[in-house]
C-alpha cells in the first residue's frame, strides 16, 4: 500500500532521551539522533564517557524507552517492544553471565527461552562453543573461568540465537592490552563469519578506527559525525571530533579562494596551503583547519613556508615525535617514522621549516 | 639468635594458653546451654514417672513405647495407637502451610523492598517488622479478637451485608495457620530480602534480552538466585512453627492440639516427664534427620558442577 519500501537494517529515526529525576531536574541524554545502521555492518558508537552511548544502546535493546523520535528495524517499528520479543541480542559490559548457570547451559539459555527443538539447542550450543573456542570448558561454572574467557562465553550466549543485530557495550574495556588486541580481531572474525549486525559501543578512538566499518562519534547526547575510520580521521567535521579522533594541529587562517572541496587558506605566518572543505560548506573569513601530525613534513627552514622552532623530541620506538612552536606562537607536533639511515637530529631551540602537502590540511565547520 | 627462637616459640605458647583460656566462657555457654538440658533430656526419658511430677530413677523404655503404643491393662499386650503420631503429623501440616502461606506472601514483599530505592528500604523492613516489637501473646490474643463471632471482621462483613451469620474462624485449624502464618512472617521475609537485595538486576536484564519472558525469568533466574534465602526462610518459619506453643493453645481453643502443647501437657497437667522428653526428643530427630538429607542434597549439588 504505502509507498515506503521496507528498507533493510536499523534505523534510529529523530531520538531523545529525557530523563527525569524527581528532585534533580530533567538530564537530557540523547538529543535528536538519527542513524541508519546497515544490514552486516560492522557500526561503532564512539564517544567520551557520559556521552549517551549506553542510553542509545539500551534503547535499541529494549531497556529503555525513548522519549521522542521511533527505532525501526528492517522498517518495522520496535520502540514499544519489549526486549524479549526484539531479536537483538547484548554482550553487556560487566558480562551478567549467569553465576547458577554453567558455560553450556549460559549459551543455551536464549535457544531455550525461544523454545527451539533440543536437537537444534544442542547443535547450536556446541557449534558456538567451538566458535568461541571454549568447548573444553563447557561444563564450568561461570566463576570458575577467566576474565577473557567469561567474554568468549557471553559473545556466544548473545550469538547463539543468531539475532538480527548484536549490541556490545564496551565489551573489552576489561581486558589487558594484548587480550584486548586479540579480541578485537576474534570479533571481527565472528563478525564476518556470522554475518550478523554488530553495533559496538567504545570510548577507545583507536579501537573504533581499527574495527569498525563506520563510526558515529557522539558527544553530550548528540550526534557530531558519521563515517568510515578514513572519512572521519582525514576529514572530521569539527573540532571536537579532529581532538577525539587522534592528535591534531590547529591553525588559523583567512580563505583567499574556495572552490567546492577545497580552499586556499592564507595562515597567520603568510604562508598560503590548500585544504579540504567539508561537503556543503562555504568557508569564507577566518577558519580553522587541521593537519595531522603524520601528514606534515620537516623541511629545510630557508625555503618552507611555514617556519618555527624545535620544543622537544620525544622517541616512540616505530616513530618520533617533535614538539615544535611556531613562529606565530601556536604549538605544532610532527610525528616522522624513524628510518634507517633517515634518521633527523634535532635538538630544542633549533629553527626548523614545515611543509604541509596540499590537500592534508582540512578547513573544520567550527 | 636460637634464644631469640626459643622466646618466640614461647611466647607463641602463651598466647595460644591465653587463647584457649578465652575460648572457656564461649564454650561452658555451649556446654550450660546446649548439651547438658539434652543429655538430661535423653536421661529423663528413659526413667520413670514420679506421680507428682518429676522422675523416678529406675531405667524404662516406657515412654517410647507408649507414644507409639497403647498397653491393654489386663493381658499387658500392646497395640498400636497412633493418637500422638496424628499430633505431629497435624503439626507437620500446619508448618509446611504456614511456611508455604509465609513463602507465598513474603517473596513479593521481599522483592518488592528490595527493588525500592536504597534509602527507602530500611523503612520498609522496619514496617515488616514493627509487630515483632510487642509480646506474642497479646498479637496471639489481637488475632483472636479480630476473628471471633463477633470480632471485626465479622462484624464488618455482617454489617456490609456479605454474610448473615457469622463466619467461625476462631479455634480451627485456619485459625492456627493464620496466627502461625502472622507471627513468622517476618522471619521468612528477612532472609529472603538479603538474598533479593543481593541480586544482580543487570542479570535480570539479560535474561530478558535472551527472549525470557517476565514469568520465565522469575522462574529461571530470580528464583535460583534467591535460593539460599528461600532455604534459610523456609527453615526459620517450619521449625519454630512445628513446635509452637501460644499459638495454637490460644487461637486452637486446646481442642486442635499441636506438638508443643503435647509436650508442655506431659510436663504440666499429665505429671509425665519422661513421656514428654521422649516426646521432645523423637521432634528434634525428625527435624534433624530432614536437615540433614537437605544439606546432603543441596550440598551436592553446590559442588560437583565442576566436573
Ligand atoms: N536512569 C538514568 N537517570 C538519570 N540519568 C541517567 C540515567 N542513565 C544515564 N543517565 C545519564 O545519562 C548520561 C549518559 O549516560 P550513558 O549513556 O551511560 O553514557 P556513556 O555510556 O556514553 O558513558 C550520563 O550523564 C548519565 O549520568
Ligand atoms: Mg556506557
Amino acid at each position: 500500500m504505502s509507498s515506503v519500501v521496507a528498507k533493510a537494517g536499523l534505523e534510529i529515526r529523530n531520538v531523545g532521551k529525557l530523563f527525569t529525576q524527581p528532585g534533580k531536574g530533567d538530564f537530557r541524554a540523547l538529543d535528536d539522533v538519527s542513524l541508519f545502521i546497515k544490514p552486516n555492518e560492522f557500526f561503532t558508537l564512539l564517544g567520551p564517557s557520559g556521552c549517551g552511548k549506553t542510553t542509545l544502546l539500551r534503547m535499541i535493546a529494549g531497556f529503555e524507552y525513548p522519549t521522542e523520535g521511533e527505532i525501526r528495524l528492517n522498517g518495522d517499528e520496535i520502540s514499544d517492544l519489549p526486549p524479549y520479543q526484539r531479536p537483538i541480542n547484548t554482550v553487556f559490559q560487566n558480562y551478567a553471565l549467569f553465576p547458577h548457570l554453567t558455560v553450556d547451559q549460559n549459551i543455551a539459555f536464549g535457544l531455550e527461552m525461544l523454545r527451539r527443538p533440543k536437537g537444534e539447542i544442542d547443535k547450536t550450543v556446541d557449534e558456538m562453543l567451538r566458535l568461541v573456542k571454549m568447548t573444553e570448558m563447557r561444563g564450568r561454572k561461570t566463576s570458575q573461568i577467566s576474565g577473557g574467557q567469561q567474554q568468549r562465553v557471553a559473545l556466544a550466549r548473545a550469538l547463539a540465537p543468531h539475532p538480527k543485530v548484536l549490541l556490545l557495550d564496551e565489551p573489552l574495556s576489561a581486558l589487558d592490552l594484548k587480550l584486548r588486541k586479540e579480541m578485537q580481531i576474534e570479533l571481527k572474525r565472528l563478525q564476518h563469519e556470522t554475518g550478523i549486525t554488530f553495533v559496538f559501543v567504545t570510548h577507545d578512538q583507536e579501537e573504533a578506527l581499527t574495527m569498525s566499518d563506520r563510526i558515529a562519534v557522539m558527544s553530550a547526547g548528540k550526534v557530531l559525525q558519521v563515517g568510515s575510520p578514513r572519512d572521519i580521521y582525514d576529514h572530521p567535521a569539527n573540532r571536537f571530533v579532529a581532538n577525539f579522533i587522534g592528535e591534531t594541529n590547529f591553525l588559523t587562517g583567512t580563505v583567499l579562494s574556495a572552490a567546492p572541496g577545497r580552499a586556499d587558506i592564507k595562515l597567520g605566518t603568510g604562508a598560503v596551503i590548500a585544504a579540504g572543505v567539508p561537503d556543503g560548506m562555504t568557508p569564507a573569513g577566518e577558519v580553522t583547519v587541521v593537519v595531522r601530525p603524520e601528514h606534515a613534513v620537516i623541511t629545510d627552514p630557508e625555503t618552507a613556508a611555514v617556519k618555527g622552532t624545535v620544543d622537544t623530541v620525544v622517541y616512540f620506538g616505530t616513530d618520533t615525535h617533535y614538539h615544535l612552536k611556531l613562529d606565530s606562537g601556536a604549538p605544532f607536533t610532527v610525528r616522522q617514522q624513524n628510518r634507517r639511515g633517515r634518521e633527523v637530529h634535532l635538538a630544542a631551540g633549533q629553527p626548523v621549516g614545515i611543509d604541509i602537502p596540499g590537500g592534508v590540511a582540512q578547513v573544520l565547520r567550527d | 639468635m636460637s634464644a631469640l627462637q626459643r622466646s618466640t616459640a614461647k611466647r607463641d605458647a602463651g598466647i595460644d594458653r591465653v587463647s584457649r583460656l578465652l575460648t572457656l566462657p564461649s564454650l561452658a555457654i555451649i556446654f550450660v546451654f546446649g548439651i547438658l538440658p539434652l543429655v538430661i533430656m535423653l536421661v529423663y526419658s528413659f526413667l520413670k514417672p514420679a506421680a507428682y511430677g518429676g522422675v523416678e530413677w529406675e531405667f524404662s523404655t516406657e515412654a517410647y513405647v507408649s507414644f507409639f503404643f497403647t498397653q491393654d491393662i489386663f493381658d499387658e499386650t500392646l497395640t498400636f495407637n497412633p493418637d500422638y503420631l496424628s499430633i505431629y503429623l497435624r503439626s507437620f501440616v500446619f508448618a509446611v502451610g504456614t511456611m508455604i502461606a509465609c513463602l507465598l506472601l513474603g517473596f513479593p514483599t521481599a522483592y518488592f523492598i528490595a527493588t525500592r530505592p536504597a534509602h527507602q528500604r530500611q523503612w520498609w523492613l522496619l514496617l515488616v517488622t514493627i509487630p515483632f516489637w510487642s509480646n506474642l501473646l497479646i498479637r496471639t490474643v489481637a488475632i483472636m479478637l479480630i476473628i471471633r463471632d463477633e470480632g471485626l471482621v465479622n462484624h464488618w462483613l455482617i454489617n456490609l451485608g456479605v454474610i448473615d451469620r457469622p463466619i467461625v474462624m476462631l479455634y480451627t485449624n485456619f485459625a492456627i495457620v493464620l496466627g502461625l502464618f502472622y507471627s513468622f512472617f517476618p522471619f521468612m521475609v528477612l532472609p529472603l530480602y538479603t538474598s533479593l537485595e543481593k541480586l544482580d538486576f543487570r542479570l535480570v536484564e539479560a535474561g530478558f534480552d535472551l527472549y525470557a519472558t517476565r514469568g520465565r525469568v522469575l522462574r529461571r533466574i530470580i528464583i535460583p538466585l534467591a535460593k539460599p534465602g528461600i532455604v534459610a526462610g523456609c527453615l526459620l518459619v517450619f521449625i519454630p512453627a512445628l513446635g509452637a506453643y501460644v499459638t495454637p493453645l490460644i487461637l486452637g481453643g486446646g481442642t486442635h492440639l499441636m506438638i508443643g502443647d503435647l509436650i508442655a501437657q506431659q510436663f504440666g497437667s499429665s505429671r509425665n516427664w519422661p513421656l514428654g522428653a521422649a516426646q521432645a526428643l523423637i521432634l528434634m530427630s525428625g527435624v534433624l534427620v530432614a536437615l540433614f538429607f537437605y544439606a546432603r542434597n543441596t550440598a551436592g549439588k553446590g559442588v560437583g558442577h565442576g566436573r
